[in-house]
């Protein structure tokens, strides 16, 4: 594989050193004896009982973060001294009203983009001046997540600066979640991330949303295609997607290095890629002795914290295949790879013995989402198997056509999958330019209501009820 | 040249054209991978769980990365992501990941840093003695519990995200430095229906509902919203046209037909419906994605409502515990918990679990039929008895 890793775009050095905003001074936490005695503006009963029990505690962290923001001088913050305290303030409101204190809606952005900002204001300013505004910048995060201290560091700077110095680590979607500043800083947070970072904001709103992916080849046997580079090729490609609303709703990519599927990209993307093979599981035979004999622990170690006494493969893994394709005889696994329908079990329980086969690909599925509005669903397989290598072009030829298809028909905020149960998987795989095939389906359907078109039979449907009535009195 | 310290940095608000940089997508991943994770892409061999939260992957070169998981806040302030930094510079050379499930993990390539980076990370604690990274979220336990904003951002919420998790993996927490159940177990947490997080295929799922149909807000609803688009937004056409006694236009609701989606809310805010007593948590349970042994499948509802207790949740937590824990007695090996409440029947599951069934655990939305059972294989629990029962079937 001779695949060059380069960015699309050129990447800024990072160095925490030069892009610093604030002083070694200026960065020191507040001590453990301060924070104790420390008060915030509001009396927060209820959530201060978050601050003891073993898992780590917002709240003591935001108190740190609040502290921190009372001894920075005025002039080393662009938004509220006591965003913090004031967010602590309102939930605690929220926790005795028992009702959210953040108002509907809201439309800010940057320019030229219609996502990537969620625009949130308080709905009790006056009382929570400090989050008045509390604007929400969703930060496009780099495939599975690895960073360079230098920077997080800077983004902690960037954001403690012109933000309110909080973080979700990360959003649902995948996104670095930068949450709470003002609508001024939006445009200066947005070119300071491009300027300094290379950092782009990612989707949200009726557009793509920012593409994710799990950590596949940087970090797991099972890949089965670059995660990552597809991920980071697609999420280039479709970067007016991603920016400029023009679908009916929102449109989710996400990549599985394999069935396994961490990234959840079955249950909550429009169209899910997860990696597989179509040749033969790959079987070392010495060990799967290693097993059965218990010098190798089985499922990677993962049972390890209790006694589940000695590895029986016929139990655990030859009778839980569950397309039964598997044999254990005088101490050979064979693997009928024709019935096999690629589960991960037995390379998931003994991954030593068994790998995935060499001719590689994903399977596209399309249409998953979450209950809003017409109930949860699970993507739909829509192309069994699939080369995926740089440029992709078979596969973006595939997405283009279905977003066509979703473009074309799909009324206004209905996802794609919505839009597949109204006109029915025929009309949905016409438009992509498959053939059906049974494993579309986990059976044929049940009802005989089939709609026949004029083209499928002979003579079409216009017919002339003068010559039927030659035939038949009225 | 390092970031700004104006108020509008690069940014010129008199030329917002001016330098504009746009459409450059995120950082390049591979410039943020460790060297010895751009050595040995694409060519690791095996792995294995060493205890829990230290994982070992092996290459084909001979080269090993050792992986240690610390669970996480997903909220977290730049103070903490400094901190993340500092534990990252001193021991892994200033890289660090973060997991799908909001894990922090730090990659060495030595038992011995291992044991360094365990050490530290450990006596790491807030003031108020909350560790900060505690150790674990792998094999066959319970790993971070992915969730949604609650009241920490959203307008939609039925109740709090962030505090809830705190509660529940306060509890779990055993579970967390463990690998002591039969599979591994996915708790998820989502505020309201839209569930950001996609909690609806999880082994457990914690979900915010709204109760009571939406207050319609007449004097502004003709300002704020279009009335079709209210009137459209609705799944179950529970919206009609309506006016108000002095003639303004309005909005009239069946509030039989309401589902309590909140759909129309996110449509017009003129039509709020969260409530202090109306709004609670659904319990669901049973769901998978990944396609091991058992396609995925959706969670089902197993406690229609329990109340918003805000801030420790005991009732949510009390039942989330339950569940796990005769799952944990009961289900096999390798066994999710879907996969075992199907193998026995979900009659035993609500037996096992003393989980009440209730009217509102039959479905009776789209498809529900699909649930109904249409067979005589069925399983005697004392549920069964009663039916029999109230039927006059037996005395
Ligand atoms: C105006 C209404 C909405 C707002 C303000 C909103 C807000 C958000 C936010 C803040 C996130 C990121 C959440 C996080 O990472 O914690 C998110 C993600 C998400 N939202 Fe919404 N949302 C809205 C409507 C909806 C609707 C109607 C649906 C259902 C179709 C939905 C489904 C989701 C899903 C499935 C995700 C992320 C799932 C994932 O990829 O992980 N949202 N939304
Ligand atoms: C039956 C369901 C699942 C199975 C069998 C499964 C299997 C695996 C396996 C084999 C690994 C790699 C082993 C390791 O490095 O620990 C893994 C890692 C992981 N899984 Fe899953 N998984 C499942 C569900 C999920 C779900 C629902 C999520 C999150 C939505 C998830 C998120 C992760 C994450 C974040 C990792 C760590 C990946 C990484 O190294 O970054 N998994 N899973
Ligand atoms: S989805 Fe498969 S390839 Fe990707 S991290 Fe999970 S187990 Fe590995
Ligand atoms: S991958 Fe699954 S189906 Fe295939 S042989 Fe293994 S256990 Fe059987
Ligand atoms: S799940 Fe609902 S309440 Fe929670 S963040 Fe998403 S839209 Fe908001
Ligand atoms: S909450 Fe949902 S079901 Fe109820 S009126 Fe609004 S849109 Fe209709």
């Amino acid at each position: 594989m001779s695949f060059e890793f380069k960015p699309k775009v050129p990447q800024k050095e990072l160095n925490y050193q030069e892009l610093r905003i604030y002083t070694d001074e200026e960065l020191q936490n507040p001590s453990d004896e301060e924070l104790k005695s420390f008060k915030v503006k509001y009396d927060i009963p209820m959530l201060e009982q978050l601050e003891s029990g073993p898992w780590p505690s917002f709240v003591a962290d935001l108190k740190v973060e609040a502290l921190r923001r009372r001894k920075l001088a005025d002039d080393r913050m662009m938004i509220s001294r006591d965003v913090v305290e004031d967010l602590l303030g309102q939930v605690e409101l929220s926790f005795e009203h028992g009702e959210t204190h953040w108002k509907h809606g809201g439309i800010v952005g940057v320019q030229g983009y219609g996502g990537g900002v969620i625009g949130r204001y308080s709905d009790v300013p006056d009382k929570f001046p400090g989050v008045a505004h509390f604007h929400t910048v969703r930060l496009n995060q780099p495939a599975s997540k690895f960073y360079k201290t230098d920077f997080l560091r800077a983004l902690a700077d960037l954001w403690e600066f012109r933000g309110s110095g909080i973080f979700n680590l990360h959003g649902s979607t995948g996104d670095i979640v930068l949450l709470g500043t003002f609508t001024e800083q939006l445009e200066p947070i947005f070119q300071e991330c491009a300027h300094h970072l290379s950092q782009d904001i990612g989707g949200s709103g009726s557009n793509l949303r920012t593409p994710s992916c799990c950590v596949g080849k940087a970090r797991c046997e099972f890949a089965l295609y670059d995660t990552q580079e597809m991920c980071y090729d697609m999420t280039m490609h479709y970067q007016d997607e991603l920016h400029r609303p023009m679908f009916p709703y929102k449109f989710k990519f996400k990549f599985d290095g394999c069935p396994n599927g961490c990234v959840a990209s079955i249950a909550r993307s429009d169209l899910s890629f997860i990696g597989t093979w179509r040749d033969n599981i790959r079987i070392d035979q010495d060990a799967v002795r290693g097993y059965v004999q218990g010098d190798i622990v089985p499922n990677a170690g993962a049972h390890r914290g209790r006694e589940w006494g000695k590895f029986d493969i016929r139990k655990e893994v030859v009778d839980r295949c569950p397309s039964g394709c598997m044999k254990y005889e005088d101490g050979v696994l064979t693997i009928d790879d024709a019935d096999c329908v690629r589960c991960m079990h037995c390379i998931n329980t003994m991954p030593r013995a068994l790998r995935p086969g060499v001719d590689t690909g994903v399977t596209i599925l399309c249409g998953a989402k979450a209950p809003i509005l017409e109930g949860a669903q699970m993507a739909t397989m829509i192309v069994p198997f699939m080369k995926a290598e740089p440029p992709y072009d078979n596969i973006k030829e595939v997405i283009d056509k279905a977003q066509e298809f979703w473009m074309e028909e799909g009324k206004n905020r209905e996802r794609i999958g919505e839009l597949i149960q109204r006109v029915g998987l025929p009309k949905f795989l016409e438009a992509v330019g498959l053939p059906p095939a049974p494993q579309h389906v986990w059976k044929p359907r049940e009802n005989p209501y089939i709609f026949w078109k004029a083209e499928d039979v002979p003579g079409g449907f216009a017919r002339d009820i003068s010559d039927y009535r030659k035939r038949h009195a009225r | 040249m390092g970031l700004s310290t104006t108020k509008f940095g690069v940014y010129n608000p008199d030329n917002p054209q001016e330098n504009r940089i746009t459409d450059i997508g995120p950082r390049y991943y591979w410039d943020f991978f460790p060297p010895i994770i751009q050595r040995n892409y694409g060519k690791w061999l095996y792995h294995e769980v060493l205890e829990p939260g230290v994982l070992v992957h092996v290459s084909e070169t001979g080269e090993k990365v050792y992986t240690v998981r610390a669970g996480g806040m997903r909220i977290m302030s730049a103070a903490f992501v400094r901190e993340i930094c500092d534990i990252a510079d001193r021991h892994c050379d200033g890289y660090v990941r973060f997991t799908t499930r909001n894990n922090i993990e730090f990659l060495v390539d030595s038992p011995e840093k291992v044991e360094a980076l365990k050490k530290e990370l450990e006596s790491r604690k807030f003031f108020s003695g909350a560790n900060k990274f505690p150790v674990g979220g792998t094999g066959a336990g319970i790993t971070n519990i992915v969730h949604t904003q609650g009241y920490i951002h959203c307008h939609t919420p039925a109740t709090d995200a962030s505090s809830m998790v705190k509660a529940v993996m306060d509890e779990l927490y055993n579970y967390f430095g463990s690998m002591t159940l039969p599979a591994k177990l996915r708790v998820s947490m989502a505020c309201c229906l839209n569930m950001c997080g996609a909690v609806h295929c999880s082994d457990i799922a914690l979900l915010g509902y709204h109760r009571k149909p939406p207050i319609i807000d007449h004097e502004w609803l003709a300002k704020m919203c279009e009335i079709p688009t209210v009137i459209a937004s609705c799944p179950k056409a529970a919206i009609s046209p309506g006016a108000t006694p002095d003639g303004k236009k309005t909005v009239k609701i069946k509030d039989e037909r309401c589902m309590f989606c909140g759909n129309c809310y996110t449509m017009c805010a003129a039509l709020p419906l969260s409530d202090k007593e109306g709004d609670g948590v659904v319990v669901l349970a049973g769901g998978k994605l990944s396609n091991r042994i058992s396609a995925p499948k959706f969670s089902k509802v197993v406690v229609p409502f329990l109340p918003n207790n805000f801030p420790r949740f005991p009732e949510v937590c009390e039942t989330v515990k339950r569940i796990v824990e005769v799952y944990a007695t009961h289900a096999n090996k390798y066994e999710r918990l879907g996969d075992w409440a199907e193998r026995i029947g979900w009659e035993k599951f609500f037996e096992l679990t003393g989980l009440p069934f209730t009217d509102h655990l039959l479905d009776d939305h789209r498809l529900a039929y699909d649930t109904y059972r249409t067979s005589t294989l069925f399983k005697y629990t004392d549920a069964a008895w009663a039916v029999s029962k109230a039927a006059g079937g037996v005395d």
